[in-house]
């Protein structure tokens, strides 16, 4: 039960953000290890419940075995596509350069 | 005859004798919303030349004798987070500010063929992540009963635009209790369906297990009309159910006789308004004289809703907004002004003679992704981001997101147990009537802490409708939230019906529009 | 064999696309080549709200190869997140499988008919379905610039193959490839295309040490963009030296150091360590609520078992059996492929001469189809047609030189055997007609004849050539016996 009944420390708040892509100013950083800290200590609540013989239930549905036929279908036309895009250059969306990443 | 105050269920008949015009039922509309909507802002958009074009073509459908669809002319608002084909969805974030969708959502191509006249989107907390609509990009919706206090949310404009008689009927959606808050703040009736009832295909993700499209109205009747154009299944989802859907509006008046209400006692415990209570209890005492029984029922895990609903919303939340990067669609930050703080944090550290430091900087890849999320997100969204990743990072699963699902299936099989020995669970919507602007967006916990009778419907994919049974002394709507075994809709939506035949709750209006 | 002071431990991922018309979880087009961003809908571009749905097809043929590869079959899986950044996943996650995945627990067996290696079987941890992402276009002389993004491939399905770390040298890597490759296009899942990125290897490779005190390890490097499987054996080869280097020099043993990924350069043929954030391995997994699991039941296991068909090492057996060809034979007829199976099969059944259909498949037509880059199929000679030039030639009405000529003839026109040599004026030469023409060379060649006497008997070659000049039709082993039989009565 690695986390539980452990706040969160200003480090692992920024390990998050930075895993979650979120550019978080020093403010925001505190703020949100106050705020996380008293969410997280709420939701430890689960702890106190044994549930080691319960499976879990991902969906309320509990479908199974939906599948789709391999037809193709008509999809967006490329202006379609690229519309909404920040940049694009009628081919292709464009962004900051992957290298070294 | 005052159009505003007609029921959908009644314009559809005037329209169908001809004694008006979808073009003149959508004018009628659109300047109520020009006049009204100034105060409760309870639109995002407003697409009016869209609306009127729709409107003349079912005019001239109608005037060929062409057959049209169900809800033919009758002036629907639709929550700004099911996708519109070429006009704005925003879900009320700046990170989709201009953003207009390549499709439309299932519900809405749905609408369409039924001749609904789409007069816009409504307002919305962020994401859907909210509880009182003022986590909104545009800025909060008002509750028009008293502007200084929340219409609750995440539907916050939908439930606002029926109570204050701008839309006929409206679509919203409930991840943890979006339709049914908004809707008990507001006064009028809100539906969260079985999970899979409706299609989420085109419906803005929050929380993929939890999210249910549904409708608002200001009767059962107009739910159930707006619920059988929308129900069904979609080969687009794979989660939606393979189900006929039932002639709701057939079913409303067979008889309660020998309906068995369950009461959870331990809803009625600390922390309910008195006044809620009180009307909740009066409620229950007419479906007795209507000829239900009632009986005490437990749900034991209750008490966990709502650390299991943040946990697993959150967790697939934090996935489902990984795709706002700023790459493909929405906002992307200044460049230009990135790679400048790029380089002036390179050259403090060189300066100070962080070569490591420097060396870790980002790229101006994913300084661009980090940058266009701070700025495209608000403060609540964030939070449930952080609270996301966080739980699903390394280590973490188990004891978070696993241990959530599991505590769910206890739940679900409280539900199950509940609904061998009742029909329906009756109770409260919310712990208290509609809270001022402004009271709780400092304290994430308290405004969680509202939605503990709501989440449990959402965890257990039961459908649940709110239906306004009161008034408190300071004239704000109470509501009664009834839950019923999946795909049982018609009983829900039965039960309203033949409450709102006793009581007229469901016919009081805001003083706003008696001003206007 | 092992000349190196190590052993080099190898295990394999290996993604294949799937042969189907759509995209794993919409329906657009899978067809390589198109303009950038045209094969696109809102689903495959991550566009909000939109849903994936399962192709059908796709995890039928996963199902398939998974069984061709002995793979149990888990009776319930599912699809989960795996999440990261990159402009060519549009969503910010990949749909893949984590803890639950269709298949598990397999085995490919490789061989090598020269004996570099013996015969084993390759362990297969796991297969499991998964999408691709898009393409991202650097232009590295242009510096600082943009990458540009095509989202056609989003959404490609992959099966995803993982060895165990089984393998001990860059040629038994490379035999996996082959056979796995030859299975994959027995099963007709794949078109195996590794320039279209159908085929796709990345290695993990370490080095175990006999040291005193027993065997160490040496950090797993996990090797990309290995774009042929040529290149998998040189980076093999060149980074297990690497290795070693390494480790005489700093004696960094595996546990030390986290996993590392080095990139081959394929014109320099160097690995090279690629960039590596330590947080970028924590993809945060979680099964993916946008769709439900698959539940596979034992009937549909046995159903789609029963569609595998003859697998490779199935048939090489079977052709060595019923065939009686030797194995080098029946490894180069099977790693034609099934068509060139079944190519051979009807020529030698329908000549009744395995070996001599074998020999002259072999060398006569995989010469030709190598010459030609042509698949069997297109070949102009077909099998009856072959079987009957097979059948002359083993009747003795056609010899090895003559049929060469003939089947030349059949190649150029399409010709049956009997018309080819109909065309080329071959007829057989009757019993009297070839003793008298064997009579009157004896009689002119004297001193041929003496040298036979005298137990020479190479000597009458030098009749056979006489012979084919008077008359090209006749056979020259048919010369050669009458002729020793008239000496021998003289």
């Amino acid at each position: 039960m690695k986390g539980c009944q452990v706040s969160l420390s200003l480090a692992d708040v920024k390990k998050v953000a930075m895993l979650a892509r979120l550019q978080l100013s020093d403010t925001e950083l505190e703020r949100m290890t106050h705020q996380l800290g008293q969410i997280v200590d709420y939701v430890n609540q689960l702890a106190e419940l044994d549930t080691e013989s319960v499976t879990p239930l991902s969906h309320a549905g509990e479908l199974v075995n939906v599948f789709a036929e391999d037809k193709p279908r008509p999809g967006l036309s490329r202006a379609e596509v690229l519309s909404g895009a920040p940049k694009q250059d009628d081919e292709c969306y464009r962004v900051p350069a992957v290298l070294g990443e | 005859m005052n159009l505003l105050a007609a029921s959908a269920t009644d314009l559809v008949r005037l329209l169908e004798s001809g004694d008006v015009s979808s073009v003149d039922l959508t004018r009628v509309f659109l300047e109520r919303i020009k006049s009204c909507d100034t105060a409760v802002h309870a639109f995002a958009s407003v697409t009016q030349e869209a609306a009127l074009a729709q409107a003349r073509e079912l005019d001239e459908l109608r005037a060929g004798g062409k057959p049209v669809g169900k809800l033919a002319g009758v002036p629907v608002a639709v929550k700004d987070v099911l996708c519109t084909k070429g006009q704005l969805t925003t879900c009320g974030s700046r990170m989709l500010a201009s953003y207009a969708p390549p499709y439309d959502a299932t519900v809405i191509t749905r609408l369409r063929a039924a001749g609904a006249v789409l007069l816009g989107k409504t307002n919305m907390d962020e994401f859907a992540m909210g509880s009182s609509t003022e986590t909104s990009f545009h800025g909060p919706t008002e509750n028009p009963w008293d502007r200084q206090r929340t219409p609750g949310g995440s539907s916050g404009g939908a439930a606002a635009a029926v109570a204050a008689s701008m839309a006929s009927l409206s679509v919203g959606s409930d991840t943890g209790g979006s339709i049914r808050q908004p809707a008990a703040f507001c006064g009028v009736v809100g539906l969260k369906p079985t999970y899979g009832r409706v299609s989420r295909y085109g419906l803005v993700a929050f929380a993929s297990s939890l999210d249910q499209v549904g409708p608002l109205a200001s009767t059962a009747e107009d739910v159930a009309l707006l619920l059988e154009v929308i129900a069904g299944h979609d080969e687009r989802d794979s989660t939606s159910a393979d189900l006929p859907v039932p002639s709701y509006g057939e079913l409303l008046s067979e008889p309660l006789q020998g309906l068995r209400i369950g009461i959870v006692e331990s809803h009625f415990a600390e922390g309910l308004d008195g006044e809620i209570e009180e009307s909740v209890r009066r409620a229950v005492a007419i479906y007795e004289q209507l000829g239900a029984t009632v009986h005490p029922v437990e749900l034991p895990h209750s008490r966990y809703a709502i650390a299991t609903y943040y946990i697993i919303a959150s967790c697939e939340a934090s996935g489902n907004l990984a795709r706002y990067d700023g790459a493909h669609y929405g906002h992307r930050t200044d460049e230009g002004r990135m790679l400048e703080e790029l380089a002036e944090e390179r050259r403090l550290l060189v300066e100070s003679g962080d070569a490591d430091g420097a060396e870790q900087l980002d790229g101006p890849l994913v300084r661009m992704y980090r940058r266009t999320r701070a700025e495209g997100f608000g403060d609540e969204v964030k939070r449930r981001i952080m609270l996301g990743t966080y739980a699903l990072s390394a280590g973490y699963y188990d004891a978070y997101y696993l241990k959530a699902l599991k505590v769910r299936r206890r739940i679900r099989d409280d539900f199950d147990a509940a609904f061998q020995q009742v029909d329906v669970i009756a109770g409260p919507v919310t712990p208290t009537p509609a809270f001022p602007l402004g009271e709780r967006t400092d304290d994430p916990l308290s405004m969680y802490l509202g939605d503990l009778y709501t989440v449990s419907a959402n965890l257990a994919g039961i459908p649940a409708l709110s239906l306004p049974c009161g008034l408190t002394a300071s004239g704000l709507p109470i509501a009664l939230q009834l839950q019923a075994p999946p795909f049982e809709e018609a009983r829900l939506l039965r039960a309203a019906h033949q409450f709102q035949g006793e009581t007229d709750w469901h016919t009081r209006r805001p003083s706003l529009v008696e001003e206007s | 064999m092992r000349e190196q002071p190590y052993e080099i431990v190898i295990g394999l991922e290996v993604h294949v696309q799937l042969r189907t018309r759509t995209k794993l979880f919409c329906r657009c087009s899978t067809e390589f080549g198109q303009p950038a961003n045209t094969q696109t809908c809102p689903v495959c571009t991550g566009q909000p709200g939109s849903l994936p749905v399962m192709n059908r097809d796709a995890f039928q043929l996963s199902m398939k190869t998974a069984l061709a590869l002995h793979c149990q079959i888990p009776e319930f899986t599912r699809w989960d997140r795996k999440q990261y950044y990159y402009p060519d996943l549009p969503k910010g996650y990949q749909i893949s499988q984590y803890d639950l995945p269709m298949s598990c627990d397999g085995w490919l067996e490789i061989c090598d008919s020269q004996g570099v290696f013996d015969p084993k079987r390759v362990g297969i941890i796991r297969a499991h379905l998964e999408e691709d992402a898009g393409k991202s276009m650097h232009d590295e002389t242009s510096g600082r610039a943009d990458s540009r993004i095509d989202l056609n491939r989003t959404g490609t399905p992959l099966l995803e193959i993982v060895s165990q770390p089984d393998l001990r040298s860059a040629a038994e890597a490379r035999a996996y490839l082959d056979e796995l490759k030859l299975l994959l296009q027995y099963l007709d899942v794949s078109d195996c295309n590794m320039q279209e990125g159908s085929l796709r290897v990345d290695a993990n490779v370490n080095l175990h040490l006999d040291e005193p005190g027993g065997v160490i390890a040496t950090p797993i490097v996990e090797i990309k963009n290995l774009n042929s499987f040529r290149a998998v054996e040189r980076a093999l080869e060149y980074e297990s030296q690497r290795q070693y280097e390494v480790w005489l020099e700093k004696g960094v043993k595996k546990g030390d150091i986290p996993k590392q990924t080095r990139g081959w350069d394929d014109q320099l043929e160097v690995t090279r360590a690629q960039r590596h954030k330590e947080e970028s391995s924590d993809y945060r997994y979680f099964p993916d609520p946008d769709l439900v699991p698959v539940v596979v039941t034992p009937d549909e296991v046995e159903r789609v078992r029963a569609t595998v068909g003859e697998l490779p090492a199935a048939l090489r057996l079977r052709l060595q059996e019923e065939y009686d060809v030797s194995e080098y034979d029946a490894n180069v007829i099977v790693n034609q492929g099934r068509d060139f199976v079944g190519y051979f099969v009807e020529v030698a059944d329908a000549s009744g001469d395995a070996r001599r259909t074998s020999n002259w498949i072999q060398q006569e037509i995989l010469r030709r189809l190598n010459e030609l880059q042509m698949s069997i199929r297109q070949f102009p000679v077909t099998a009856a047609a072959l079987a009957g030039l097979v059948k002359a030639i083993a009747s003795g009405e056609l010899d090895s030189s003559r049929g060469r000529d003939v089947f030349g003839r059949m190649f150029e026109h399409g010709e049956s055997a009997a018309e080819a040599m109909q065309s080329l004026g071959i007829v057989s030469v009757d019993a009297g007609s070839l003793r008298s023409l064997c009579e009157g060379l004896l009689a002119e060649n004297p001193r041929v004849v003496a040298e036979v006497k005298e137990g020479k008997q190479k000597a009458v070659g030098a009749l056979i050539g006489q012979a084919k000049r008077l008359n090209p039709n006749v056979n020259p082993s048919e010369v050669r016996e009458i002729c020793l039989e008239l000496i021998a009565q003289q």
